[in-house]
């Protein structure tokens, strides 16, 4: 497998690439859950919920303020909660075009932006810790339909093959597009559209052709249509028991921020 | 890697809430349990690599870019073109793996999201897109020109299918406001859904003219009889989703609950007539069990309307069988 779709994964023998893929991928979904469950206006969670993800990605061998800059990636999705801003009633805090905006507008709207850029961090130690090959075989272990798992795994393999194929096309497509100086060059926005209509229709035929190839070269080595592993390594207790830390430390986090709340 | 334009479609963790999370899951584990009973039928071995080829296809397709206009470009999603290419039931799975590893590798959309991600982009655009496919290229008698024009109708619709799933399902978790939200996501992916739309029909003039022999032709779906038992499974599992719905939130809706607080509710007009008036069923006492038998006979009455227009479309297939 090539680099630049192991990009996420790094490489390494800390004690969380080390740990049960299987343990990693269930911890994982269980703190995205915890996180997603926080009430609103449990304030004090937060730092605790973060403080925790943080633990582990030093754990991981990542530094969390690293972790915590890649986690703002799904911040320009927090454009869908802001109208939080200004429907939420309560006290007005300010007024913007109009518009007013309320405190416990901007609670709510904090809430959704902290929870979804915690709960991305979470995910992204484990794509930083584990190996994509590691990841499918935890989601066939943890029962997940087997042709499903190939698909992914074909999909994973060749995804650096078509990327490669896009940048030729693209190239392709900016070698022909000359234009001169401080003019416009291209033709229109539906003739551009076309054009890179043609390319997916051009990448996808070669990717059928290639699909055919595949295909013909598996069955040349004996594909009957399942892939043959070797058998999974038997779940550790010791793993389960790392993996049962993280998980207890949330169940109490969520815990005190629930009677905060309550209270 | 991917512009704001892709996320506004891919929601992260912490827009959704726990129980529209499950339910999305839920959902997503019935249709994609259905796609690989179909699928396994029709094509066996062969199908997975050239599904996790194509997955990969897809994935690589929505980097092809074109530039719009300052500094701002448009890509395919790709939801369209797999179910006119694929058929809906492959299309279900190849774009299942593209939402599952876009999540799972690259925290391109959430885990806890992953199900009405999938739902949205996937299982939606899949029938959606393939639906309005055929449809108009039945209406306009299969000509070649049929085929690109059905391509564009079915990639903008899906598109908008999948803005107003978003929005709905921001709103039932109380991220945002329906009458602000779905405005504003359906007007913006009216235009974005032209760039699909071309793009789309781009391709698939492409693929008409190098190798009429892979458009599908209006083939029979006489698979549609299958899957008795996964029908079953589903609407067991919406049985249990409506028996936990009281459970699962004390405020189901979101912009019920803000309506409450604004104290508004008082004013909001009633509908002129209702069969289960706020989820409740007239003459029982219980909050939670009429809330559950409302539940119960919503889904009864969906799965019934759903079997009978099963029933309309198999009837209007059969002949050609």
């Amino acid at each position: 497998m090539s680099d630049s779709l192991s990009q996420r994964y790094q490489p390494g023998s800390s004690p969380l690439h080390r740990l049960d893929p299987r343990v990693k991928l269930v911890v994982t979904l269980i703190l995205v859950l915890g996180i997603t469950l926080t009430p609103a206006q449990a304030w004090p969670a937060y730092p605790l919920l973060w403080a925790l993800v943080a633990s582990l990605a030093a754990l991981g061998g990542t530094g969390a303020g690293r972790l915590a800059r890649m986690g703002s990636v799904a911040l320009p999705f927090a454009l869908a909660a802001a109208t939080l801003l200004f429907t939420t009633p309560g006290d007005p805090a300010a007024h913007v075009l109009g518009l007013t905006i309320t405190h416990e507008g901007i609670a709510r709207f904090a809430a959704v932006v902290l929870k979804s850029w915690l709960a991305v961090q979470a995910a992204l130690l484990l794509s930083l810790t584990t190996h994509p090959t590691d990841l499918l075989w935890a989601l066939s272990s943890l029962r997940v339909p087997g042709v499903l798992v190939q698909i992914l795994s074909f999909m994973i393999r060749y995804l650096d093959t078509l990327q490669d194929e896009v940048q030729r096309l693209n190239r392709a497509r900016a070698a022909r597009s000359a234009s001169a100086p401080g003019q416009r060059a291209g033709g229109n926005v539906v003739w551009r559209a076309t054009i890179a209509g043609h390319m997916a229709g051009s990448l996808f035929l070669r990717s059928l052709e290639r699909s055919e190839r595949v295909y013909a070269a598996m069955q040349a080595r004996g594909y009957r249509g399942e892939m043959r592993v070797l058998a999974a390594p038997p779940l550790t207790r010791r793993a389960v028991l790392w993996g049962a830390i993280p998980v207890i430390a949330l169940g109490l986090i969520e815990a005190l921020a629930m009677v905060w709340w309550r209270a | 890697m991917f512009g704001p334009v892709f996320l506004a479609m891919h929601i992260p963790d912490g827009f959704v809430n726990v129980p529209v999370g499950l339910v999305g899951w839920a959902l997503m584990i019935v249709f994609v349990g259905v796609a690989l009973r179909q699928t396994g039928r029709q094509l066996g071995e062969r199908q997975i690599p050239l599904m996790g080829v194509l997955a990969a296809f897809i994935f690589a397709a929505q980097m092809i870019n074109f530039p719009v206009a300052g500094g701002t470009s448009g890509h395919l999603l790709g939801g369209a073109l797999a179910a006119i290419l694929l058929g809906p039931w492959a299309a279900v799975l190849v774009m299942t793996s593209v939402i599952a590893v876009q999540g799972l590798l690259f925290q391109d959309g959430g885990l806890l999201a992953m199900g009405f991600n999938t739902i949205n982009m996937g299982i939606l655009t899949a029938f959606v897109g393939y639906a309005v496919y055929s449809a108009v290229r039945k209406a306009l008698n299969g000509t070649p020109m049929a085929a690109v024009i059905g391509a564009a109708a079915a990639a903008w619709v899906t598109v908008e299918a999948a803005a107003a799933a978003t929005a709905l399902e921001l709103a039932i978790s109380g991220t945002s406001a329906l009458d602000v939200a779905l405005p504003a996501m359906v007007g913006v992916h009216a235009v974005i859904g032209l760039g699909e739309a071309l793009i789309t029909a781009g391709a698939i003039a492409f693929v008409q003219q190098t190798r009429p022999d892979l458009m599908p032709q209006a083939q029979a779906s006489a698979s549609s009889t299958r899957g008795t038992g996964w029908i079953a499974a589903g609407l067991v599992i919406a049985l249990a989703v409506a028996f936990a719905s009281p459970l699962a939130s004390s405020h189901p809706d979101g912009l019920e609950r803000v309506a409450e607080d604004k104290a508004f509710i008082d004013e909001a007009e009633d509908a002129p007539y209702s069969l289960l008036p706020d989820y409740t069923v007239p003459g029982i006492d219980n909050e939670t069990v009429t809330t559950i038998a409302a539940g119960v006979i919503g889904v009864l009455i969906v799965a019934a309307v759903g079997y009978g227009a099963a029933r309309v479309s198999q009837r209007e297939h059969s002949p050609q069988a």
